[in-house]
């Protein structure tokens, strides 16, 4: 577990790196190109300026940005009990030294996202959508691929490669917008003078531009998508029960809904593609390599093939799957530790679809009284909820016809 | 001159890396010892809530006086234990004496209706997962440390300041086995 954690704070520190050289070399080629020549150094600083600033935003306001942009919730442990102790569970499996914050986002569309830049900010947040459709090892399984997220610290990296990506697009489209409508100053000299060096500069740079973002954007998928699967192979040794995310990731890959308040930089995050539906196999097959995740269904074949709990037994999963090299960082795959034992509880409840019913019941309990709904519990066990504009003075329990006075 | 420079160079290297392992073994133990906090955090949890759970079963199980008191005792046990292996044994047997506690409370449909009941059923069950799952951790934490004990060269470094091996805290056998007890007669 920890030398993948190293490797991947190593990468994070190199994509910074590679953020940096592939925007001041952009930067430079549009000074030179738009600034004339010799102006390159001033764009790199330009560019520089741009980077410096996407980075500072996202990482100190990322999180909180994302959280307001879904529209999440905030809960404490008495308001979703079940949710709020499977979070704690996955805590201590993972070693995190803080509990993340739960959030709830009112949304049908089942889905799931973690966020924060350090595990001790971390939060995990779910939509209601998810909650009423799951039961507590299919829950726990989800809570434990987003756990999985803040402990192999791949909100970092992948905000990291999103701030490159964003930044070599804005630049590229500055650029090309700037050339389409020839506001090149280089080039009206040109026209006058006939410099042969800033002709060959000007296809360097468009070739750049064109070129840059797209293949920043494929690398950034590719690592999204390695990243998944890492966290669903954590997800398997944390819970020592790969069937659990494997029905839940069944279950809300059936679920017809999409969901508001994501978009492509806040995709990578959620447990699914949020943007993207499951729909036909050949079009699953197309958008592989244009996704944040792999497609739905082989990452649950893959869960489901598993012949043990650990980043190996999944590993190999993979490779039975697929033939070939294994999907996780071979960092991952030196430790034997994950491997060594089978579950430790062999409880696994024959009430599952009780659990199911109370976390659904939870989730409406506290939708009703976040809207002001107001309790009367009767004596025949059932519970009527009034609306805050409730105008009537009695109400009448529907089971057992008792008045009650509002 | 140049020799002793390459000497100089040499020992620095050395120490430098004399110290790292050094660290690294230090860091190790103190996160075995945070991840053992952990689990006896919950270990304490799980021993506070009883008291509350028999209070709430006392009026309806009143057939089930030995699978109480089995509770009752195994809970004394843990109190009682001096050593770490005798606390871990009781630990151990109280963990199995709940599980035939809420197997049996199946047959008391008035109890499973109880909402008290239920959510201190919900918090032992849950506090049952966080003990196996922090339980989980500290044991990959020891594998950590003691590789780094016994391999070559953290052995060399480990032995010269007395970093020892730590223990795995494992579920005995007979806890493991042990399936509640159905009684068709």
């Amino acid at each position: 577990m920890w030398e993948q954690i190293a490797a991947n704070r190593r990468k994070s520190v190199f994509l910074v790196f590679l953020t940096a050289v592939l925007l001041l070399a952009l930067g430079w080629a549009l000074g030179e190109y738009f600034l004339g020549k010799g102006m390159g150094p001033a764009g790199m600083v330009i560019a520089a300026i741009v980077w410096l600033v996407m980075t500072l935003v996202s990482y100190f306001q990322g999180d909180s940005i994302m959280l307001s942009m879904a529209g999440a919730k905030q809960i404490e442990k008495t308001d979703l009990p079940i949710l709020h102790n499977v979070v704690e569970e996955m805590t201590l499996a993972a070693g995190l030294p803080k509990i993340p914050a739960v959030y709830v986002i009112d949304d049908p569309s089942p889905n799931a996202f973690a966020t924060g830049r350090t595990p001790e900010k971390a939060a995990v947040a779910v939509t209601s959508g998810l909650l009423r459709r799951l039961n507590r090892d299919e829950l726990q399984g989800v809570i434990a691929h987003e756990i999985a997220h803040v402990r192999n610290l791949d909100i970092r990296l992948m905000l990291f490669a999103g701030v490159l990506v964003g930044a070599i697009v804005i630049l590229a489209e500055v650029g090309l917008r700037g050339m389409w409508f020839g506001g090149g100053r280089s080039r009206s000299r040109r026209s006058g003078g006939g410099d042969s060096g800033g002709g060959l500069l000007a296809v360097v740079a468009i070739v750049l531009m064109i070129l840059a973002p797209i293949l920043a954007r494929l690398i950034y998928l590719a690592i999204s998508r390695k990243r998944e699967y890492l966290a669903d192979a954590s997800a398997a040794t944390f819970t020592r029960y790969p069937e659990g995310l494997a029905s839940a990731l069944e279950k809300i890959s059936r679920a017809p809904q999409k969901l508001g308040g994501a978009n492509s930089a806040t995709a990578p995050m959620y447990i699914i593609n949020p943007l993207q539906r499951a729909g036909k196999k050949a079009e699953a097959m197309a958008a592989n390599s244009t996704s944040t995740h792999p497609p739905i269904d082989e990452r649950v074949r893959i869960l489901r093939s598993m012949s043990g709990q650990g980043f190996a037994a999944y590993d190999e999963s993979y490779r039975h799957l697929h033939g070939g090299k294994g999907v996780l960082p071979g960092s991952a795959l030196k430790e034997k530790g994950a491997a060594a034992e089978p579950a430790s509880r062999a409880d696994r409840s024959p009430t599952n679809s009780a659990s199911q019913r109370e976390i659904a019941r939870q989730v409406d309990d506290f939708f009703y009284r976040s809207a002001g709904y107001r309790r009367i519990e009767c004596d025949c066990g059932a519970v009527l909820k009034l609306p805050k504009d409730f105008r009537g003075s009695e109400a009448v329990c529907p089971r057992c016809g008792k008045v009650h006075a509002a | 001159m140049i020799p002793l420079l390459i000497f100089v160079g040499l020992l620095v290297a050395v120490i430098a890396w004399v110290v790292g392992i050094y660290n690294s073994l230090v860091g190790l133990r103190n996160r075995v010892q945070e991840a053992w906090a952990q689990v006896d955090v919950q270990l304490k949890r799980r021993f506070d809530l009883i008291p509350n759970l028999m209070e709430t079963v006392k009026g309806y199980m009143n057939h089930e006086r030995e699978t109480l008191e089995a509770v009752t005792n195994a809970r004394a046990a843990v109190s009682g234990a001096g050593d770490m292996d005798a606390r871990l044994a009781a630990e151990g047997g109280l963990t199995s004496a709940l599980g035939r506690l809420f197997a049996v409370s199946e047959n008391y449909p008035d109890l499973k209706a109880s909402t008290n009941f239920l959510s201190l059923q919900e918090e032992l069950a849950s506090t049952e997962n966080k003990i196996s799952f922090a339980r989980q951790f500290y044991n990959e934490c020891v594998m950590q440390m003691n590789n780094k004990v016994q391999m070559f060269p953290g052995n060399i470094i480990a032995g010269m300041f007395n970093f020892s091996e730590e223990k795995f805290f494992e579920v005995t056998e007979e806890e493991q086995r042990e399936a509640p007890k159905v009684d068709f007669s």
